[in-house]
């Protein structure tokens, strides 16, 4: 048995099929993952995303800390509630993790994915020496996200005023703590939206409220092929700790400058980018019927090989899609085998839908 | 609880088998495996005309999820193949024992007395699960 978050019971009674993520019990479906993806593009969705983890820092020393521990520079942060998504490398240019911190009041607030956890939390408490900053992991908090086109005006019909009205007020990559919960703009489907962090005993009947008012619940199903469609990132799927960010899409989460910022991986990066030697993570677009997937062989005529990092079926598009790994010079064809077979692909910017739209 | 007709048969690899008066068999997959494989998005089917061994890989179904064979239930030759799946895959998700996949001409019709009948199948799900 994995872990369960505080809304095991609820997914059993929404009909879910559940299955192991990152040593979490999750839903996968409530039925059809490609009726959930619609809902999501065409009105909105709630997911228990309660398994990420939180993580409070605070101290005199938590800017400079997390200066050293992160490729993107909060420096950025201007505004309260600003968010900031941003690789956490080792030393060799390596990404540890993906993240969002967002500028809070006490300091910031930093959400890492779940199946990392572990070795996350470690990496950043070895990190803290020689600083003044103290971690507090928030694991009594819960997180859904409610996302889509409707999903902020149906979710303030249902909360307090005050927090109908943050909801209103926030801008995208924002959030802010309302009472006991943090109410932020963001999300990993490429819709508008939202995800609140609420204490974990308040989020059975949150979820209860939004269901009855036709939020119908989202599984990871479609949660991957929502991301994939926006060209987000999946940890441990498109990058690891052996991949550069600059392999990864995610040359501009880093903070060149100021130059003599010494974030953890910057002299790695500084030998990469000098040499120019990273391939470069593509879309891929398959004209014909067939369906992409992970680890598929990429030929790309006269330069090499490369990989599909993350395939599936875009239900939105009705074709198959595709992150892949290609050598820096590839243009805009390429070939994938599947099953033996070579297939014609069209390679595009790593972005296939935006707020309910085809974008390539 | 999957659907089994029980005017069907069933080999443990999820297809169903039907056998038809003129002595072919039609073949699909089973509610059970539909309902395993989520949304269906893409049907990869034999070629008409094609040798298929009992047991042999005979095509492709895909969901959102994952790629899964199809295997031929017994041994035989392809003699029709379902080209409505190409355009609605998802047919195979709401009629799974309509959305048929290919029918064979037995090689050997002694074959067809080692498939399993709606109870024999409903044992092998119950094991599955």
């Amino acid at each position: 048995m994995g872990q369960r978050t505080p809304l095991y019971d609820q997914h059993l009674a929404l009909g879910a099929k559940m299955v192991d993520f990152g040593g979490w019990d999750m839903p996968l479906h409530y039925g059809s993952q490609v009726e959930e993806h619609h809902q999501v593009r065409r009105d909105c969705g709630v997911f228990d995303v309660s398994h990420m983890t939180v993580v409070d820092i605070t101290g005199a020393q938590a800017k400079a800390w997390l200066q050293h521990l992160l490729a993107n520079d909060v420096e950025r942060l201007k505004t309260q509630g600003k968010a900031l998504y941003s690789g956490m490398l080792n030393e060799r240019g390596g990404v540890i993790d993906d993240l969002i911190v967002y500028l809070t009041d006490w300091g910031y607030r930093m959400v890492v994915n779940a199946a990392t956890r572990d070795k996350d939390i470690a990496w950043m408490q070895a990190q803290t020496a020689g600083f003044e900053v103290t971690l507090n992991e928030r694991a009594e908090l819960a997180m859904l996200a409610i996302q889509g086109p409707n999903a902020r005006a149906k979710t303030a019909e249902l909360v307090s005023h005050a927090r109908a009205a943050l909801i209103h007020e926030l801008k995208v990559f924002q959030g802010l703590p309302e009472g006991d919960w943090f109410i932020a703009r963001t999300g990993y489907t490429g819709e508008d939206g939202l995800e609140i962090m609420l204490p974990a005993e308040q989020a059975a009947s949150f979820l209860n409220e939004l269901v009855g008012a036709g939020i119908a619940p989202i599984g990871l199903g479609a949660r991957d092929t929502l991301r994939l469609e926006a060209g987000m990132n999946l940890y441990g799927q498109d990058m690891d700790e052996d991949t550069s960010p600059l392999a990864a899409n995610m040359g501009w989460t880093i903070a060149w400058e100021p130059a003599e910022r010494q974030f953890v991986g910057r002299s790695a990066l500084e030998t990469q980018r000098a040499a120019g030697d990273q391939p470069k993570l593509v879309g891929l677009v398959l004209e014909e019927r067939g369906v992409l997937r992970a680890h598929q062989v990429v030929r790309v005529e006269g330069l090499g090989e490369g990989e599909i990092t993350s395939g599936s079926f875009s239900p939105t598009l009705n074709k198959s899609i595709a992150l892949a790994r290609v050598p820096a010079a590839t243009g805009d064809r390429a070939e994938v085998e599947i099953r033996g077979k070579w297939y014609p692909v069209r390679v595009v910017q790593a972005n296939f839908v935006r707020n309910g739209k085809a974008v390539i | 609880m999957s659907n089994i007709p029980a005017d069907l048969r069933y080999v443990a690899s999820h297809e169903w088998i039907r056998l038809e008066a003129d002595g072919s068999v039609t073949v699909g997959i089973t509610d059970h495996a539909q309902e395993a494989l989520g949304d269906v998005v893409y049907v990869e089917l034999p070629e008409v005309g094609k040798q298929l061994a009992n047991g042999q890989e005979a095509g492709v179904v895909e969901s959102v999820k994952a790629a899964s064979d199809i295997y031929a239930p017994i041994g035989g030759t392809v003699v029709a193949v379902n080209e409505a799946l190409a355009d609605a895959p998802e047919q195979v998700n709401g009629e799974p024992y309509e959305a048929w996949f290919f029918k064979l001409q037995p090689s050997d019709p002694a074959e067809l007395e080692g498939l399993l009948d709606a109870a024999g199948y409903q044992a092998v799900c119950s094991a599955d699960a």
